[in-house]
């Protein structure tokens, strides 16, 4: 097994319940292994949620943290993947004073290069949004730091396989039990 | 809730009834089939209390002194009859000190539920008078927990937790229900919970991995099998001894692996672990397939684990997928339930004795008898030793009793040379070692096996960390034996101070009081024996009283365990002094 520390993309396939995400983000924290980021939120499947948890460990840790997670009783399945195997995306707001928008040239180059998009624009600030890998992003808030950026927030990574997942075999195999 | 997550046994013929939330919680539980529950009463679950009260002819609540007694007594109710045991507090303090026991019965795969109030809904996160998030301190140490707030939710909350509870590697749950809820009034009707669509209890087993671990085991020369509480758990006694008997692979077990094999049978070669016996952990280092059946390979039982039995191919069964490889690599890993599993299991094997490698667990077991084992069960010195009072019960119990032990020196004791006949007879806190376990947990034995002689064997700082449960036994008149091992320290520990520390005993001596009249004082009968020719009338009379009993035995203030592998070494570094 390899004990080379590796980028892995969790995905938690889980009930909709209160509690759960303490139980899960509490499986990590017993191991000290730092969430990079974690994303929650509706799947594909009614009333089932999925979680993207983000983290650096190595392929042995990976596969015990999963099992631990799939030992959880609300959570249906989970799965570990490389970046190889998934195709993941972030997101990320800048606002920026309004004035900018007009003094400095360069910004609207930024804007129409990076294929970011402008939410909204009044007289103090605008607001942009850009979606892509953390490279871009982060490439995006160096060039606008320049420039003074009043506030920055990006999201956790969402991410989907490109293997199936069979959850809904799974849910549809309980049903007609 | 969202109903079609769970599935239900349809109950057509029953009326749905109006009734409160508390009067469904009694409801469910005789439902469940529950006859005694343990716990403490205040306010916040003080409506479940009134309803008690009224159902006190179909339910028996038994009022503990401290509800981490209410927890452990659970346990020991659970641990012994297979069933789940329940315990019930308020919120706030009553629900902390429940977390130790599920705690335990986390570690150690036993089946709870525990029922807690909670401050009524809209005060919730208010910091009001009483109010813990019990279901977040509880979650780490759960299997499963819920907070209840509406009445009509109650009755799939407690069909699910029982199922949860039982199903699969069993395990505690909790469920909180503020008392709002409980006052509420809904149209009560109880559905057994049979399954949960995100939670897969027993996995199937894979024929082919029963004929992968088969093969290993009949071209084996050396095979050893080290089973743990799964075959006691997946009630397997019978085929696990149907498959050393065919197979002739001696077998030793963990501390809670006890007794699922009577001690006396040939094959069985003692327990493995920390103050295991010689030969099994020697030949650990030897065998050339090792079979762990419903065992976890916890450090107490392997040692450093890069020099734990590294030249032997390890087929590992177990129920719960994320034992696998957990801590030992398995070559060959049978999932599934250990009944289902070592019956297949049974087929596939070859007849065989292993008669010369039997041998050389006989010899090591020799050298173990000479200088450990005599010395303890047989003393010369004067001192009693804690050994020989557990002859004396094997003696006067002829094997049968249940015994209940602490932690410490005693546990290890009597984990060590109590004899069984039966299975299910060694309760002890094995993964989470709580002192103050056993006299709680002795209650519960007795109450749910009250046709069994109970004999719980503690320490006296063990003893004194729930002497309060004296109380329950004299209130619901227990029949259980209890043996104090007093040597006036906080024995485990010193022994690591003497070995590790150079004698430096930090806090470990103990003053004690007089034990006798403790237990007098709770009118329960005592005796102390400070004497070698007291010793053995002492236990005859105890083990021959109908009631309960209390005996205090003054041993030896600084004896050892041995055999001992200490932390961090290997199990073929085990130690004989
Ligand atoms: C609740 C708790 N606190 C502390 C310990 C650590 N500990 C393990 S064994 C032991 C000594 C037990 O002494 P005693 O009950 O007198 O039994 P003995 O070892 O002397 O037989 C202690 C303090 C523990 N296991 N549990």
């Amino acid at each position: 097994m390899s004990q080379e520390i590796k980028t892995f993309t969790i995905s938690v396939y889980t009930e909709n319940n209160i509690g759960l995400l303490n139980r899960i983000s509490a499986i990590f924290q017993r191991r000290h292994i730092n969430i990079e980021s974690l994303t929650t939120s509706q799947s594909e499947i009614k009333d089932v949620n999925r979680f993207v948890i983000v983290v650096k460990i190595t392929e042995d840790h990976a596969i015990k943290v999963v099992k631990q997670i799939e030992k959880q009783v609300e959570a249906i399945r989970a799965y570990y993947h490389t970046n190889e195997e998934t195709i993941f995306t972030e997101s990320c707001m800048f606002k920026i004073k309004s004035n900018l928008l007009f003094e400095e040239p360069q910004i609207q180059n930024l804007i129409k290069e990076s294929h970011a998009r402008i939410v909204t624009v009044n007289k103090e600030f605008f607001v942009l949004e850009k979606t892509g890998r953390r490279h871009e992003i982060e490439e995006l808030r160096e060039a606008f730091n320049a420039y003074g950026i009043m506030q920055f927030v990006r999201s956790g990574r969402i991410a989907v396989t490109k293997d199936e997942m069979k959850v809904s075999e799974l849910l549809e195999a309980f049903k007609n039990q | 809730m969202n109903t079609d997550t769970i599935k239900k046994e349809k109950n057509t013929s029953a009326k749905a009834e109006r009734i409160t939330g508390s009067e469904a919680i009694i409801r469910c539980l005789i439902a469940e089939g529950v006859k005694t529950l343990y716990g403490y009463p205040g306010g916040a679950i003080m409506p479940v209390y009134d309803e008690l009260y009224k159902y006190q002819d179909r339910i028996h609540h038994v009022l503990t002194r401290h509800e981490q007694g209410a927890a452990h007594a659970a346990q020991g109710y659970a641990r012994i009859s297979g069933k789940v045991g329940v315990a019930m507090a308020t919120s706030g303090p009553g629900a902390t000190n429940l977390v130790t026991g599920i705690a335990d019965a986390q570690i150690d795969s036993t089946p709870l539920v525990c029922i807690t109030g909670q401050v009524p809904s809209p005060l919730l996160g208010t910091d009001a008078f009483q109010e813990t998030d019990i279901v977040g301190i509880s979650t780490p140490v759960t299997k499963w927990n819920v907070q209840v707030t509406k009445a009509a939710d109650i009755p799939e909350a407690i069909a699910k937790a029982f199922y949860i509870a039982k199903s699969g590697r069993p395990g505690p749950v909790l469920i909180d229900i503020t008392k709002d809820a409980q006052f509420e009034e809904f149209d009560f009707i109880y559905e057994k919970c049979t399954g949960v669509r995100s939670y897969n209890p027993v996995p199937k087993t894979d024929i082919n991995t029963v004929k992968a671990a088969a093969a290993l085991i009949n071209a084996a020369k050396k095979p050893m099998i080290v089973w743990g509480q799964g075959v006691i758990l997946g009630k397997a006694e019978a085929e696990l001894k149907a498959v050393i008997e065919k197979s002739g692979v001696p077998a030793a077990w963990t501390i809670l692996g006890a007794s699922a094999i009577p001690t006396a049978h040939p094959l069985n070669i003692g327990m493995v672990g920390m103050h295991g016996n010689y030969a099994p952990n020697k030949l650990t280092n030897e065998c050339d397939v090792l079979i762990a059946i419903g065992m976890r390979f916890d450090d107490r039982v392997t040692g450093n684990l890069s020099t734990y039995a590294k030249q032997a191919k390890v087929v590992h069964f177990d129920i719960d997928p994320a034992e696998i490889n957990k801590n030992v690599k398995a070559d060959v890993a049978v999932l599934g339930d250990s009944k289902e599993s070592l019956a297949l299991l049974l087929s596939e094997l070859n007849e065989n004795t292993h008669d010369a490698w039997h041998q050389e667990f006989k010899a090591l077991y020799a050298i173990e008898y000479d200088t450990v084992i005599k010395g303890d069960i047989l003393p010369e010195k004067e001192g009693l030793t804690m050994g020989e009072v557990l002859r004396q019960i094997n003696t006067y119990s002829k094997g049968d009793a249940a015994i209940v032990s602490d932690v410490g020196q005693h546990q290890m004791i009597a984990c060590r040379y109590a004899e069984f006949n039966r299975s299910k007879s060694n309760i002890t806190s094995g993964g989470l070692g709580t002192m103050g376990f056993a006299l709680p947990a002795a209650i519960g034995a007795k109450m749910a096996a009250p046709e069994r002689e109970v004999v719980a064997i503690i320490g006296d700082g063990g003893y004194q960390m729930n002497i309060q449960e004296l109380g329950t036994i004299f209130q619901q008149k227990v029949p259980v034996k209890i043996v104090v091992l007093n040597n006036e320290f906080l024995g485990m520990v010193r022994q690591w101070q003497q070995l590790f520390f150079d004698k430096r005993y930090a806090s470990t001596e103990m003053t004690n009081p007089d034990f006798v009249t403790i237990a007098k004082g709770y009118h329960i009968e005592a005796k102390r024996v400070t004497k070698r020719d007291e010793l053995e009338a002492a236990i005859k009379e105890m083990i021959a009283s109908k009631s309960s009993y209390f005996l205090e035995v003054c041993v030896e203030k600084e004896d050892n365990v041995f055999p001992m592998i200490p932390s961090g070494a290997s199990v073929s570094d085990v130690r004989l002094s």
